[in-house]
């Protein structure tokens, strides 16, 4: 196991878990962060704070959102970050954030509300960013084979069934990514993202 | 922090950097920050916030990280890194991964399937 470099030559990457709301990307990050996951708040205006000017008195307005995250040192000299998107549409703002210099994404699916993740693979394929879908299997959920989920959302990207509480289902997962993520450097030229 | 509603705590972090919004020097979620032997020297003169962060960063962590743990919104801790990369107390590392395009990039991500591999 990597030992934590305190060393200049440490370098960051990250990895985006996007899906609806208790989908279980905190629970994802969780089984596999050598930390425990934490919270950041980030505020929509934080680049632009606006004064509501109400009888003189000045206010600040502003939507703030809440992201997950964890980190894992990886061989010698990487730490890959994960963190969990904002479950809710309305906080688009932070996407562009999160997935600037990702390798890519897990998109966690609960079958008993599948629509919910439509959103994400919508950016995802929209902006070329690699990503793979996991269906994190919750108790009394239908169970539907890979295949079947995989053409329901007419995705390209890799199906798994996972479970976002073990560690090695996890750990599989984001081999599966980084496995998907290198083939379609084969596939596709510089023009591919963006 | 205080038992406020989700304006009043964008009063008083903002107060740490003076109102200012927007950080001298763009960083990344998970750009790390390492403090320096200018910034360890630093550490009795700084501001308290800042003493924090130098003392937060002796092992490099991630921007995102020391916003979490200085219990701060992701922009206030960014203006605070900021100032205190132009002021020789910080150094930053930034995420190396290549465009996807570009030479380099596919034997990364080969190194991190690698690393992953094991853990």
């Amino acid at each position: 196991m990597a030992s934590m470099s305190s060393d200049i030559t440490t370098m960051p990457l990250k990895i985006v878990v996007a899906g609806g709301f208790s989908v279980g990307k905190t629970t994802f990050i969780g089984a596999i962060s050598e930390i425990d996951p934490l919270a950041t708040e980030a505020a929509m205006t934080d680049r632009s704070i606006g004064i509501d000017d109400r009888g003189g008195i000045a206010t600040k307005t502003a939507t703030t959102v809440a992201m997950d995250f964890g980190r894992i040192h990886i061989g010698s000299g990487m730490v890959l970050y994960m963190f969990g998107t904002p479950g809710q549409e309305r906080f688009w703002f932070m996407w562009e954030n999160l997935v600037q210099g990702a390798i890519g994404a897990v998109v966690l699916v609960d079958t008993r509300r599948i629509e919910d993740c439509f959103p994400a693979i919508d950016y995802f394929e929209q902006l070329g960013i690699p990503f793979v879908v996991g269906i994190n299997c919750f108790e009394g959920a239908p169970l539907h084979a890979a295949e079947e989920v995989r053409e329901a959302l007419g995705v390209q990207a890799p199906v798994i069934l996972m479970d976002a509480r073990e560690r090695v289902s996890v750990k599989k997962t984001l081999k599966r990514l980084l496995e998907h993520a290198i083939s379609q450097t084969a596939i596709a030229g510089p023009t591919a993202r963006r | 922090m205080n038992g406020g509603g989700p304006q009043s705590w964008l009063f008083r972090p903002y107060a740490l950097t003076g109102g200012r919004t927007v950080a001298a020097v763009d960083l990344a979620l998970e750009t790390l920050v390492l403090t320096t032997e200018t910034g360890r020297r630093a550490l009795a003169s700084v501001p308290s916030e800042q003493r924090t962060i130098l003392r937060l960063c002796r092992e490099a962590i991630s921007v995102v990280e020391v916003a979490a743990r200085l219990d701060v919104p992701l922009g206030v801790a960014r203006v605070l890194v900021a100032d205190l990369v132009v002021a020789g107390s910080v150094q930053l590392h930034g995420s190396a991964l290549p465009d996807p395009g570009a030479t380099g990039y596919r034997a990364l991500l080969e190194k991190v399937l690698h690393g992953l591999d094991e853990l």
